[in-house]
């Protein structure tokens, strides 16, 4: 039977620039910069998935925020066996996971990010038979247990009903410390396994750190994006180790996990929020900054949301220059990149090729795939 | 009835000498000489007079040299015992050097290359006693073109990557005669042509643009024309790519440059499995170029001169490096490189030896044999694709399924997987049965690489033989892995870590450098 658990606060963090969302001071400072959740229009999107092919199926799910409404709105029927304080915490996903499990939930659907991951391990122990699967909703999706889109999920999920389950494979649980790291280097660490069904091109490759040897081709990609800016322009760096080494090269301080603002030499903004990009971006010539984020391929939607579909629409065509050593590439074994802006027409608009500063007077040509519209691979 | 010897094993139980031997400066013996020169006789001496006073004196050197002092025998023995600490390419299956194309050299062309009448041969010689050498030149030159369809051909180039710096030169100055050369600023190559093509194009100056393979593992037509634009100076693609694969729609690519005024550079470094197959010009290219130490049956680099030759169209041969051999009438000259030339990127006029070898090696052929030398590495190629694929733990990655041409990029990531040994570790290890390989170049696009290329010169037998070194070497690793880990065990030399090669501290590549980095106070 499937099962449904809904994280209502992930996610809340990325457009308000805050690098996560966990803790509920974070939280409230985001509800304090006008953000909102988009966990349960995306649930949404992933059940509509589930409801087009199993219509009324019935779900194992929490009451709520944290899952039945957005069952019951999606068509399908909720069975809630679980509960949760008010408001919502860490302790109620793991608590509710465990509940899943133990009511006979054959696979989960957990929408989250990151943190909800790992509350979802905690709760399900080590060695369970309830695979799962994450609708990515997150601000940061490390780990490979996310589908790369909320349609994507939906479309496993339901394959998983129609078949009666699907092969599964160990997934590292992978999370960064967000409290620790909001100032220090991004170095995701590993809370343990969950067994992920896959469909080849449905979920996301682990998220790689980049190791110490390939520094010199981060600060030679780095180097070639540096000689392509110029003066006039305000570039927002996008997060990242390549992000990072340019803004040293360039001379500027540079938030970890944030978007800065650099203007001829100089950091205006650092870890600006979606509105503060906006406002930045009316004041004159602007440009992206970004880079590949590790082994998932992703452009933009996962890690770097102020960079939001509104932002990249006032930045206007060509306005993103996207940076990454020629080896990150490579690592993706083929696979597009991915821009998952939750715009689709934005996303459109990014789909097709992109050319990617790998180094001192180097691109490379590369394709862009919105994961919606992701269609069978380009995998070798 | 008992066998007059014992049966041999399936896999040769092969032993690297190992002699222990000194560097030959540490043999060497103060005062002792290996030929023994007569003292000048008077009457010449005083005919010549003091030779050495008539050097200027910044020429003249204030101490002897410091080379090793030895006898014939102990230099022979020397060299004779290093020899053997070698897995050359005569005593192995060599055909772990994909992309290099290691066929068979004849040995009948070391003996034509050391006739006197050649080894006495001087560039500098006047033609009217060298029409004979001359004459062989222009030979190859023309069947050179005639193979790759091209007008001219230079063979002024001392080797691969030199013929490949020559095509982007003639680009270049192609441009810049035509008034495009400010404009015309990018080069795009593909991910896996040779990277010669991508460093040549950038020491030219240049900005480089790479392409990356389709879901077929095709180099992606649609990334090309996306990277296409009016600043696009030439395409520089190697086809079939290092993976064998060849690239179907090349006539397309070629046709999407020049329709930006691009032009189209072919690298056939390595065209053994095409040869009378397929012709560069009739798909339109305007440069390309060969290594006679690949294709043309001559020795490589470490074993011999390489030696490059650059074909082009018409519009491109005012551009050929030079000094070349001309034909005037029935006479062969040198020609100086004219005025729109490139100009020299060697001296002289090309490596003779290798383009004489080349020469007896075609001739020897005749057309047709030509094409069967493609036919038969074809062959030999896709036989050893099967065989490989047999080897729990290989793979071929892009173009699953289909034939490749005349060389594979395998991958032992599934076996790396399962086992964490690694394509080097394997590699390594194969030395202990005297065979080899080597990976990929960097960066590694495919997991784990292993390149082979068979060519024509390998018998079935021998392709088993090596197929079957690979699958015990794979079974080691699944089930002793640490033998793998730790190999050669058979070899010279053992387990080597090569940390030093990135200190530059810490290299030594001459005896000088080695006495003053590590034992500074001798060289003082």
């Amino acid at each position: 039977m499937l099962a449904l658990l809904v994280n209502p606060v992930a996610g809340i963090g990325g457009p308000a620039g805050l690098a996560g969302s966990d803790g509920a001071a974070v939280q409230q400072r985001a509800n304090e910069r006008g953000a909102s959740s988009r966990a349960t229009e995306r649930a949404l999107a992933a059940l509509a998935e589930v409801a087009a092919a199993h219509p009324g199926a019935r779900v194992l799910t929490v009451v709520g925020t944290m899952g039945a409404d957005v069952a019951r709105a999606a068509g399908l029927e909720p069975v809630v066996i679980a509960r949760h304080g008010e408001p919502s915490d860490a302790a109620d996903t793991t608590a509710a996971a465990r509940a899943l499990a133990d009511g006979g939930a054959s696979l989960l659907l957990f929408v989250g990010g990151d943190g909800t991951a790992r509350d979802v391990a905690a709760g399900l122990g080590a060695g369970g038979r309830t695979a799962v699967l994450g609708v990515p909703a997150g601000v940061k999706m490390y780990s490979p247990v996310f589908a790369v889109s909320p349609r994507a999920a939906g479309g496993v999920a339901a394959a998983w009903l129609t078949d009666g389950g699907l092969p599964v494979r160990e997934q590292e649980v992978l999370d960064i410390d967000e409290e620790a790291l909001r100032h220090a280097r991004v170095e995701p660490r590993l809370f343990g396994t969950l067994p992920v069904p896959f469909r080849p091109g449905r979920t996301q490759a682990r998220k790689a750190a980049t190791p110490a040897d390939e520094q010199a081709a981060v600060r030679a990609a780095a180097r070639g994006a540096a000689s392509a800016l110029r003066p006039g322009v305000r570039y927002l760096l996008g997060p990242g180790g390549t992000m990072t080494e340019l803004a040293r090269l360039l001379g500027v301080p540079k938030t970890p996990l944030g978007v800065d603002v650099v203007l001829d030499g100089r950091r205006v903004l650092a870890g600006a929020s979606e509105h503060e990009l906006l406002d930045e971006i009316a004041r004159g010539p602007a440009a992206a900054v970004i880079t590949v984020i590790g082994g998932q391929g992703f452009l933009l939607g996962r890690g770097n949301q102020q960079l939001s579909a509104r932002v990249l629409r006032a930045l206007g065509a060509d306005a993103l220059i996207v940076v990454a050593p020629e080896q990150k590439l490579i690592d993706l074994g083929g696979r597009p990149l991915l821009v998952d802006t939750g715009d689709p027409e934005v996303d459109a608009g990014l789909a097709g090729f992109i050319r990617v500063i790998t180094g001192t007077s180097t691109t490379s040509i590369y394709p862009v795939d919105a994961p919606e519209h992701e269609g069978e691979g380009h995998a070798p | 009835m008992s066998l007059p010897v014992a049966p041999k094993p399936a896999l040769r139980r092969f032993h690297q000498a190992s002699w222990d031997e000194p560097i030959i400066f540490e043999l060497s013996t103060p005062g002792e000489r290996g030929v023994l020169v007569t003292s000048i006789e008077p009457g010449v001496r005083e005919a010549v007079g003091d030779v050495v006073a008539a050097l200027p004196a910044g020429l003249r050197r204030d101490t002897p040299p410091a080379l090793p002092e030895m006898g014939q025998m102990r230099v022979l023995k020397h060299y004779l015992r290093l020899s053997q600490e070698n897995l050359g390419a005569d005593f192995n299956v060599d055909i772990g050097q994909g992309t290099c194309t290691m066929k068979y050299a004849p040995k009948v062309n070391e003996q034509l290359i050391r006739t006197p009448g050649l080894t006495a041969m001087h560039p500098l010689q006047n033609p009217d006693d060298a029409q004979g050498v001359l004459e062989i030149v222009w030979n190859t030159e023309r069947m050179l073109a005639e193979i790759s369809g091209m007008d001219e051909v230079s063979l002024h180039t001392q080797g691969g990557s030199a013929a490949i710096w020559s095509n982007v030169a003639m680009i270049r100055a192609y441009h810049e005669a035509n008034g495009e050369g400010e404009q015309r600023r990018e080069v795009i190559t593909t991910i896996f042509s040779h990277p010669s093509n991508a460093a040549a194009a950038k020491a030219a100056g240049y900005d480089v643009v790479t392409v990356h393979p389709d879901a077929d593992g095709y180099p992606h037509l649609e990334a090309l024309k996306r990277a296409l634009s009016p600043r696009t100076a030439a395409i520089m693609v190697t086809n079939p790519e290092d993976t064998g694969i060849y690239n179907p729609a090349i006539k397309q690519w070629v046709d999407a440059a020049h329709a930006v005024g691009a032009l189209a550079s072919y690298d056939q470094a390595n065209a053994n499995g095409i040869l009378g197959i397929t012709r560069a010009r009739d798909a339109g290219f305007d440069v390309c170029h060969f290594n006679l130490h690949k294709t043309f049956g001559t020795p490589h680099g470490s074993g011999g001169p390489g030696a490059g030759a650059n074909g082009v169209s018409a519009a491109l041969a005012p551009f050929l490096p030079g000094p070349r051999v001309a034909r005037e009438g029935d006479r062969f000259v040198v020609r100086e490189a004219g005025e729109r030339s490139i100009g020299a990127v060697a001296p002289f006029f090309g490596v003779i030896p290798n383009i004489v070898r080349a020469y007896s090696w075609m001739m020897a052929l005749g057309a047709e044999g030509l094409r069967t030398v493609a036919e038969i590495a074809v062959l030999n190629n896709n036989y050893l694709l099967q065989r490989v694929l047999e080897i729990p733990g290989a793979s071929a990655p892009y173009a699953t399924g289909r034939r490749r041409i005349e060389q594979v990029r395998y991958s032992w990531q599934q076996l790396f997987e399962q086992t964490g040994v690694t394509s080097e570790e394997i590699g390594v290890r194969a030395a202990d049965f005297g065979m080899h390989y080597w990976t990929s170049h960097h960066p590694y696009v495919v997991p784990q690489p292993f390149t082979l290329e068979p060519t024509e010169s390998y018998s079935m037998a021998e392709l088993d033989e090596y197929v079957a070194v690979l699958a015990e070497v794979a079974r080691e690793a699944r089930e002793q892995p640490e033998i793998v880990r730790t190999a050669p065990h058979n070899q010279t030399v053992h387990h080597t870590h090569h940390d030093d090669l990135d200190e530059p501290e810490r290299w030594a590549i001459t005896w000088r450098a080695y006495q003053r980095k590590y034992f500074a106070e001798a060289a003082a």
